[in-house]
């Protein structure tokens, strides 16, 4: 059984983790982008960037190695859990919760709402921008822009749509409190210097990511 | 003082043997006494009806050879931090508690009887290069070759490792990588192991794989469970010589 | 016609081993292959000399009857292992450490293989430095060392409390070395039922394997037994629970003659007994020695209020404690021998001023230690057993003295061996703490290890080529002639009796039964009287025994009770054995204390000119008593004498 593993174990991890350390980053330019959207009237900040996004070269390429990372990570992420359970085929009757890190136990679940979303969050705002054409326009300095953030704030005046937003975004934010930490105890950094600073560091980016972008369509909402 | 207890203990007759969990009453059992002083005297009064003990795992009875194995309440080694199955004492628990008993659980440690499972597969795992690869005799002076103290003492923490299955039995994956880091770690850390370290750690990898154990996921369980409070450092300390040694 | 040939070396005593070694019959590496071992055992002696016999190139068979060969009870060695190294430059060498071991010892050890052992001890060290053992180290990198019992020098290394899982831990990962190689097969879960003779040589085993029940025949050129001790004789020691003295009572039953069986060695740190559902007794390492000081209260009305639990240990002032091994042997103080302590802390119980609720204790204290050195310093040098000590007791050693009292823990007695380490049986050799030879009558802490080791690693991987070297043209052999049919059937035949009984009694209700007897007659303290009691009730016990024992369970696949019961049939036949011996011996030398052979002082009083011999008891059959053989023990190069630890 064993050759036909491609990638031992701690390769997959080490692959799941670097894929994952990449995909915060994307987070944390995303958030940035979406948080121009608050207090400019105009949209003119985040319209623009949206176009930058959605039309330069070099982002349209690396855009398909974003794909890529999220298809790697959620494919590696099912292969390991599927060996997991794998590993105990007769569970136990009684099992108290010995995990030091809380939601490393649930990062399956996380991990496949969170796919969930992002299906939903696609065909809201990527695949309507990218391929249905169905947004409006908006003239800033005699060019034309679509006006993506329009969008934004009319979906984030349901209450239904805010309220899905924001939990998503929480299981989310439980997702990032394993994963960052986690991924670099599986790249082998661990020191007893620096480990409890990537630990703690690793709850405030949790913190930081789910609090911004949630604060994005509450701010809408009540506005 | 004395207590009452209701035992709820897998039993299972051998192998292929389907299992099911069967109760059992004990009675007047002294809170001085060990976890398994209570089994030998659930055991004696089985006997004594003629019927068959349980079956489980010790020897040394000290807390070093790690042979005991079970799962007591939920917890590998039962409801204390730091020991083994033999030295959990009945004063942690309470008079009339329902104490459920189980094996270890995963599929590289198949039951063989009650609560006894086949640990084969660790020893599996050393064969694959838990060693340093010289022979009897021929050695250098034992000081020919300093070592930092703080490395020795390093070492010493991850060879402390009794090899008795708790963190496979506590992780939810059923990983072995606490087992194996701890001695990829002692050989890493020690001039002596370093010669063949990529090697080591490759092949003891490859073997943890093959037989099936479960991928960490650093849930950091099988810390929390270990007897000898064995340390996640040391699963680091395994991935990073397993990086070096595969873009080597 | 006396078989009891010692081989011991002509020449000067430091040049015997050398001269054995270069004039031996060796093994050339083609023939290895040809040549097939079974090693039984796989502690450090077994261990250790399967891989090194492994690693020459023969087939080596090793059987364990745990479930992994790193599991064997040399795990559970606490404080260390002695080496000549005098690294610490304090004036040792390889005679002192043989002069003491003798003398440790009691002057009932023979002298060349003593001196052989104190020889290759450096070697042991290097070996297992070298394997990545994490020994203790000072700041500058090199190996640390301590002090242990019956020394005037710190030759112990150490790995924390953990010297033997270490050690072991080396010798297994030797094993599994070979293991992956292919030179040795492992067999786990397996117990030796009996040995096999062809033509008056140990030609195999026959082993029962513990899961499927089923008994197995495995033939070789030649058979180790490096199965341990037979402390478990006694119920309750400080012995791992499957422990046992079967395997070496086979031997002795097919012909190998057993040596000063009632050699056994009572620790004197071990936790205090505390019901009588209690299933093993913990050892805690002597190394605490080194810092404890052992006292009781002076007055027996304190010792009584303490037994009541009406008063607690640290309200006793200073000058109401009895420091009684200081004050008995100032030069030694609290590092006497285990012998030494052991009987001093039963005199102390017996007059009254015992502590704990059952009077059978005394106290360790760590106070002074604590204040000289901090804290911290003495739980870096022994966290682990204090935490252990709370953990079973209940109490924080660092607050309140530990309490401790002697416990059976090591058997010097043993199958008897020559030089070679070869018993009476041609191809039947034995290992470490199996055969009876390096101790005498008493062990020095931190020795066991090393005689492990020394049999395992550099003596048994020597001798057993002199043995072997005619042997290549033997071709491997068959398990299905006449000879192995024989012995199974015999096997088989015991376990058939056992489940026809039918009994009523448990085998730990009987075990108990003979522990009780042990302890009581043939202990700490012997005398005539008692010595021919226990045998009468031995022999009561074990007709008991063979009417009334119930084995629940089934014949074929796991049965734990069946186990105990084959082994504590054979401890109700050696403790016989014991007795006699200890009855044989009329006089007090090392473990072995006869209340009638004391001086006016209470110390032990040899006999040099009556007994200065190793009893050899060769088996006559089941209903004939054991016939003893003498085999003379010849100092020519230590001045016999008193022991003595009250001066330097």
């Amino acid at each position: 059984m064993g050759k036909s593993y491609i990638y031992s174990s701690v390769t997959k991890k080490v692959i799941m983790s670097l894929v994952g350390l990449f995909l915060i980053t994307f987070l944390l330019v995303h958030l940035t982008i979406n948080l121009l959207l608050l207090f400019d009237p105009t949209r003119e900040l985040f319209n623009v960037a949206a176009h930058f996004m959605g039309t330069n070269p070099l982002i349209q390429i690396f855009q398909w190695v974003l794909f890529g990372g999220f298809a790697l990570h959620m494919i590696l992420g099912v292969i390991l859990q599927v060996q997991n359970w794998m590993a105990r085929p007769k569970g136990y009757k009684k099992k108290a919760a010995s995990e030091k890190s809380l939601f490393s136990r649930f990062m399956i679940h996380t991990g496949i709402l969170i796919v969930v979303f992002l299906v939903i969050h696609f065909s809201d705002f990527f695949i309507k921008a990218k391929f249905l054409g169905e947004i409006g326009e908006i003239v800033y300095n005699g060019h034309h822009y679509e006006d993506m953030g329009l969008l934004v704030i009319e979906k984030f005046q349901m209450l239904g749509y805010v309220i899905f937003y924001v939990i998503a975004l929480l299981i989310l934010g439980f997702h990032l409190d394993h994963a960052f930490q986690s991924a670099f105890q599986s790249l082998g950094v661990n020191h007893p210097k620096y480990t409890p600073f990537i630990m703690g560091f690793s709850r405030f980016l949790a913190i930081v990511i789910t609090v911004g972008y949630i604060f994005i369509p509450l701010f809408i909402y009540l506005k | 003082m004395n207590i009452n207890l209701t035992l709820k203990i897998w039993r299972q007759a051998n192998q292929d043997a389907p299992g099911k969990f069967v109760d059992y009453p004990v009675e007047n059992i002294s809170t001085e006494a060990s976890f398994l002083e209570m089994m030998d005297i659930l055991n004696e009064e089985l006997v004594a009806k003629g019927e068959e003990p349980v079956a489980f795992d010790h020897d040394c009875r000290e807390g070093i050879c790690g042979m005991c194995s079970l799962f007591i309440n939920g917890r590998p080694h039962g409801p204390d931090d730091s020991i083994t199955t033999c030295q959990l004492h009945m004063r942690k628990f309470k008079d009339g508690e329902t104490i459920v008993i189980e094996p270890w659980r995963a599929k590289p440690f198949p039951v063989i009887k009650d609560l006894m499972v086949d640990r084969t597969a660790f020893d599996e795992i050393i064969q694959a290069g838990g060693y340093v690869n010289i022979n009897t005799g021929g050695v250098p002076d034992a000081n020919a070759i300093p070592i930092r103290k703080e490395n020795a003492d390093l070492a010493m923490d991850a060879a402390s490792c009794i090899g008795c299955g708790a963190c496979v039995a506590a992780c939810k994956n059923a990983s072995a990588m606490l087992f194996v880091s701890a001695k990829v770690s002692q050989f890493t850390l020690l001039p002596q192991g370093k010669v063949e370290a990529h090697e080591r750690v490759e092949n003891m990898v490859a073997k943890m794989d093959e037989l099936g154990f479960g991928n960490c996921t650093n849930t950091y369980a099988c810390e929390a469970e270990c007897p000898k409070d064995i340390s996640i450092t040391n699963i680091a300390r395994m991935n990073r010589e397993f990086l070096c040694a595969k873009v080597s | 016609m006396t078989k009891l040939d010692s081989k011991i070396p002509k020449g000067p005593l430091a040049e015997k081993w050398t001269n054995y070694k270069a004039k031996q019959n060796l093994v050339n590496p083609a023939n290895k292959r040809k040549v097939d071992v079974i090693v039984v055992g796989t502690g450090l002696a077994g261990g250790a000399a399967a891989a090194s016999l492994g690693e020459l190139g023969f087939n080596v068979k090793v059987f364990c009857i745990q479930d992994s060969p790193r599991r064997a009870h040399s795990i559970a060695a606490q404080g260390g292992i002695n080496a000549a190294k005098n690294y610490p430059n304090d004036g040792d060498s390889v005679y002192r450490l043989f002069y003491d071991t003798v003398k440790g010892g009691d002057y009932r050890a023979r002298e060349a293989n003593v001196y052989r052992l104190a020889e290759v001890s450096n070697n042991i060290i290097d070996q297992c430095v070298a394997q990545g053992v994490p020994f203790a180290r000072e700041y500058g990198g090199l190996l640390d060392n301590r002090s242990f019992g019956g020394a005037l020098v710190s030759r112990t290394f150490y790995a924390r409390g953990q010297t033997g899982q270490q050690l072991l831990l080396g010798a297994y990962s030797a094993l599994s070395k070979e293991v992956n190689k292919g030179s040795v097969e492992m067999y786990t879960r397996r117990e030796m039922m009996d040995v096999v003779l062809v033509d008056g040589r140990a030609r195999g085993i026959i082993v029962r394997n513990l899961v499927t029940g089923e008994l197995e025949r495995h033939g070789a050129h030649a058979v180790v037994l490096a199965t341990g001790g037979y402390g478990n004789v006694f119920f309750l020691s400080t012995n791992a629970m499957t422990s046992n003295g079967s395997a070496a009572w086979k031997a002795y039953k097919k012909g190998a003659y057993f040596g000063n069986p009632c050699f056994v060695q009572i620790h004197p740190t071990c936790i205090p007994v505390h019901g009588d559902y209690q299933s093993k007794l913990t050892l805690m390492s002597e190394s605490l020695r080194n810092d404890g000081r052992i006292w009781v209260p002076k007055k027996k009305e304190d010792a009584e209020r303490i037994q009541a639990g009406t008063l607690k240990p640290t309200e006793i002032a200073e000058e109401d404690r009895d420091y009684y091994l200081e004050r008995r042997y100032p030069a030694f103080g609290n590092l006497v021998p285990r012998d030494v302590a052991s009987r001093a802390a039963k005199e102390r119980c017996d007059e009254g001023h015992g502590v704990g609720s059952t009077g059978l204790a005394v106290y360790l204290d760590f106070k002074d230690a604590i204040e000289r050195l901090g804290k911290h310093v003495i739980e870096a040098r022994y966290g682990n057993l204090f935490q252990m000590y709370e953990k079973i007791v209940d109490e924080n050693p660092y607050e309140t003295p530990m309490m401790i009292y002697p416990a059976i823990h090591y058997s010097m007695g043993g199958i008897w061996v020559d030089y070679e380490l070869q018993t009476t049986i041609p191809g039947l050799f034995a290992g470490g703490e199996a055969n009876f030879s390096d101790h005498g009558a008493n062990r020095l802490g931190a020795s066991a290890l090393m005689q492990g080791l020394s049999d395992g690693y550099f003596v048994l991987p020597y001798t057993l080529q002199n043995y072997l070297a005619d042997q290549i043209n033997v071709p491997h052999f068959e398990t299905d002639g006449e000879a192995f049919d024989a012995v199974e059937n015999e096997v088989q035949g015991t376990i058939d009796k056992l489940f026809a009984v039918n009994g009523k009694q448990t085998v730990d209700s009987f075990h108990k039964r003979l522990g009780l007897i042990m302890w009581d007659h043939v202990g700490m303290a012997r005398n005539k009287e008692g010595l021919e009691k226990a045998i009468k009730d031995i022999i009561t016990l074990r007709k008991e025994f063979w009417t009334d024992v119930k084995v629940p369970g089934e014949k074929t696949g796991m049965n734990v009770e069946l186990e105990k019961a084959l082994r504590l049939a054979d401890y109700l036949e050696l403790g016989e054995l014991m007795a006699r011996d200890a009855l044989d011996r009329n006089e007090s030398c090392g473990g072995h204390f006869r209340e009638e052979y004391r001086t006016e002082e209470g110390e032990a009083m040899r006999d040099d000119e009556n007994f200065t011999y190793v009893s050899a008891w060769e088996y006559m059959g089941e209903d004939t008593p054991a016939k003893l053989h003498k085999e003379p023990l010849i100092y020519e190069n230590i001045e016999v004498k008193q022991r003595n630890y009250k001066t330097a």
